[in-house]
């Protein structure tokens, strides 16, 4: 099935956010979408999938204009989206979900279970899953359900299937299995529209790279023509000379010992050490016990025994409230869950963690503080928004990711754990975030980055300790790091 | 005129209470004298003492279920204490330490059982109550003699009603807290999202434990003043309580899942029920109708209202 959508125009509120956009799909293409935060990739198919309406434009199928006034409109022409936020019922079974709102029946007119089961375990053995359709969904890592997600898409003879951000939850093995199916796929005419934030996978699976920028369509090229860097200057308009900013050693002596910590089932016998000024990278597949070190050190998981030793000085740490105080800030890698109060507005989510630098002398909230402060941050931080009162839901991934950072920023703490800084961030703002980070380390703050990227990792650690199933399998120092290497330890090999 | 319909839009209650207000007059003018206004508020101040407890409760994303009962068990040990002779105001701040205990109790099975709001003051509400009456013996408590107490619910300062008094220093209080204070801050970020607050190190449990505790305060003070009004203590006092009070913060516009709401908003909900009960009693309407009146009402207010966050 071959789409075309021409001149399609979109506003909201004013604003135009589509402009005179021309996107076509070739049968059995992938076309790969990208773009910065709010460039309109994820409107531009929502208007191919009938969550909103176009203003202007035509869409063709098969050269032949159709109307896609409705989801259901989009269904019928078996178009299908995997949304970035995976969304399963985490209680029921596999093949419930699968099967939700379409069960089969029998001629009695009760649920065929039986031939239902049959069909998903067929179609899970396709995507290379061979496990119990019985299992609960829930059970299994957020992985397995995104591929789950994709299986269900199949499921019912799509002919064209948008992906939108969906390795970001994937491991490399699960992402290997992922490209396989699509490869596959594409010979059975399938067509995808790919959207991601990581480059280097559309030069692998890509046929065309569309770059859209602030609403307009910058290009098209085909994949064999470009290269990531032609990419990254159509995305942010302007040439990125490096993608990491340039760092300095800057180490000092050491502020951070862990020794021996455990906490079972999560992680074993972690130990290791963090210098003032050093960026230490936490690299390992999700689900390798990374986040719940951290967490532990910032007394949200209660260890099983270990110590935690700041300046040389052994300390309970049981709330992160006590973390604050011995100058350690967590950036957690869920911003929507566990960083922000969306609905809250930029300057009361900023002063969170540090209420009491607000207020005045008779211990009294004041408001002109609080706004000072998240203006200082606005301008500190570059984050773009036309006021501190302004809802946080409402600004780009990178915007928020940044109140998320600066909330912590404002604690002027000596130790900063950031979780997965730069998920769901484009490319512009992670350059930001990066120099942040150096900025910092300059600065003498000891950092420890967790990061599934692994070209972020290499680029921006001093050392790189890898986990693998809870058990720290290494530390790597700069000049030893590279992919294949922190990948091997990742994946349990010597 | 853009303008004018956004403002009504956001702040829908206080325009719906003017509507009321007009609409009675025109039917009844002697809705509007000063002497009947005051008899509105006065009446309220009951539910709004309690209300006001119940909006910082609600803003952290609970519920108290529990404040009829604890406003029962407070207004009778405080009776009991009256008969057998202990000093009024020794026996009154006694009483408000009280329902300070029984609201923290409310709190430490939230915040450290991890029980759900609803369920814990489910429990709670049939606890105290069933201890009320036993305490009571199941018979009221009166005749006792304080013109300390007696004051409290009938006195007059200026020639303002006691218990007006008291409701608009617990609302200034209230506003002060909500507004001007790390603990206020903290209530609405708990209700916002409990885990960004909990990963901003803020002490979810004791924000929580606090709102419990300040509930069970203003509860106390609010039987007090009905004891005194009726110089008796009642084990059946406060039933139903926490529903018109769980009404009036609705009202008002706040979310029951937490961090949206406003203590002013708060207090227009509460003179809404005022006017409301003044209203139909003026036009002589049977009690029965009253009630199908006040369901329409809460009903209708609700439906305008979610139209602010769900256009």
């Amino acid at each position: 099935m071959k789409i075309k959508m021409q001149d399609i125009s979109k506003s909201f509120y004013g604003v135009k956010v589509l402009k005179n956009i021309n996107f076509d799909l070739e049968e059995g293409e992938v076309h790969a979408l990208v773009g910065e935060n709010g460039a309109g990739k994820s409107t531009l198919v929502k208007i191919l999938t009938g969550i909103y309406l176009k203003d202007s434009g035509s869409i063709f199928v098969d050269n032949k204009e159709v109307n896609v006034g409705s989801v259901k409109d989009s269904i019928d022409l078996n178009i299908a989206i995997v949304q970035q936020e995976i969304a399963t019922l985490p209680n029921m079974t596999i093949w419930e979900n699968m099967f939700l709102g379409r069960e089969l029946k029998n001629s009695w007119g009760f649920l065929d279970v039986k031939k239902m089961k049959e069909i998903t375990k067929e179609k899970l053995i396709n995507i290379g899953l061979n496990i119990d359709p019985d299992i609960i969904m829930g059970t299994l890592p957020i992985g397995k359900q995104q591929l789950i997600t994709i299986a269900s898409a199949l499921l019912w003879n799509k002919k064209v299937i948008i992906l939108d951000e969906p390795t970001s939850a994937l491991t490399t093995k699960e992402i290997d299995v992922l490209f396989d199916t699509i490869r596959k796929l594409k010979k059975e005419k399938v067509s995808f529209i790919y959207i991601t934030h990581r480059l280097e996978e559309i030069f692998e699976i890509s046929d065309r790279i569309s770059v859209l920028r602030d609403g307009e369509m910058i290009g098209t090229n085909k994949t064999s023509d470009v290269e990531i860097s032609d990419i990254i200057k159509m995305m942010v308009g302007y040439t990125m000379h490096d993608r990491y900013p340039k760092m300095k050693n800057t180490s000092g002596k050491t502020i951070l010992k862990v020794d021996n910590l455990t906490c079972e089932p999560l992680y074993r016998n972690v130990s290791f050490e963090l210098k003032e000024g050093e960026i230490l990278g936490f690299s390992g597949l999700m689900g390798s016990g990374r986040t719940e070190i951290m967490q532990t050190i910032f007394g949200i998981i209660k260890k099983d025994s270990g110590k935690i030793i700041i300046n040389d000085e052994e300390v309970k740490i049981n709330s992160p409230i006590k973390a604050r105080k011995y100058g350690i800030a967590y950036i957690t890698e869920n911003r929507k869950e566990e960083g922000l109060i969306l609905d809250f507005s930029l300057s009361e989510n900023i002063v969170l963690p540090n209420l009491k630098a607000i207020l005045n002398k008779m211990k009294i909230i004041d408001h002109k503080k609080q706004e000072k402060l998240a203006e200082d941050y606005i301008k500190k931080l570059d984050i773009r928004t036309d006021s501190p009162k302004k809802i946080v839901q409402t600004l780009s991934g990178g915007n928020q990711q940044k109140i998320v950072v600066g909330k912590w920023l404002t604690t002027n703490p000596k130790i900063l754990i950031l979780d997965e800084p730069t998920r769901g961030v484009d490319v512009g703002a992670k350059y930001e975030i990066y120099e942040i980070m150096n900025e910092l380390k300059e600065q003498g703050v000891a950092i420890i980055m967790i990061s599934s990227e692994l070209p972020e990792i290499i680029g921006m650690s001093d050392r790189v300790a890898v986990m693998h199933e809870g058990n720290l399998r290494g530390i790597l120092n700069k000049d030893e790091c590279s992919q294949e290497k922190i990948m091997t330890l990742a994946t349990g090999g010597k | 005129m853009e303008k004018i319909k956004y403002y009504v839009k956001q702040n829908t209650p206080l325009f719906g209470l003017f509507v009321m207000m007009i609409i009675v007059t025109i039917i009844d003018p002697k809705f509007i004298q000063l002497s009947n206004i005051s008899n509105v508020i006065r009446q309220v101040s009951i539910n709004g003492l309690i209300a006001l407890g119940m909006t910082f409760v609600i803003l952290t994303g609970g519920i108290d279920l529990s404040v009829g009962s604890v406003f029962a068990l407070t207004g009778a040990v405080l009776a009991k204490m009256l008969i057998n002779g202990v000093n009024p105001l020794l026996a009154v701040l006694l009483t408000l330490g009280l329902g300070l205990v029984l609201g923290v109790i409310n709190g430490l099975l939230i915040a450290k059982g991890k029980l759900q709001p609803f369920i814990a003051t489910l429990g709670t509400v049939t606890l105290y109550r069933g201890i009320t009456r036993v305490f009571m013996e199941g018979r009221p408590i009166t005749g006792f003699k304080s013109k300390f107490v007696d004051n409290i619910g009938r006195g007059y300062v200026l020639g303002i009603p006691i218990p007006i008094i008291i409701l608009i220093i617990a609302v200034l209080i209230a506003l002060f807290i909500t507004k001007r204070t790390v603990f206020g801050k903290e209530v609405y970020a708990v209700g916002g999202n409990e885990k960004t607050a909990h990963f901003s190190a803020i002490n979810v449990d004791r924000v929580k434990i606090k709102v419990y505790a300040l509930s069970g305060l203003l509860t106390t003070i609010a039987g007090i003043i009905l004891m005194s009004r009726l110089n008796s203590a009642q084990p059946n006092a406060g039933l139903g309580y926490e529903l018109d009070a769980i009404a009036a913060v609705v009202l008002g516009g706040a979310s029951m899942s937490g961090g949206k709401g406003k203590i002013w908003e708060t207090f227009v909900g509460i003179l809404i029920i005022g006017v409301l009960n003044n209203s139909l009693n003026m036009l002589r309407i049977s009690s029965f109708y009253q009630d199908v009146a006040k369901g329409v009402v809460i009903l209708l207010a609700v439906l305008f209202d979610r139209k602010k966050y769900y256009k």
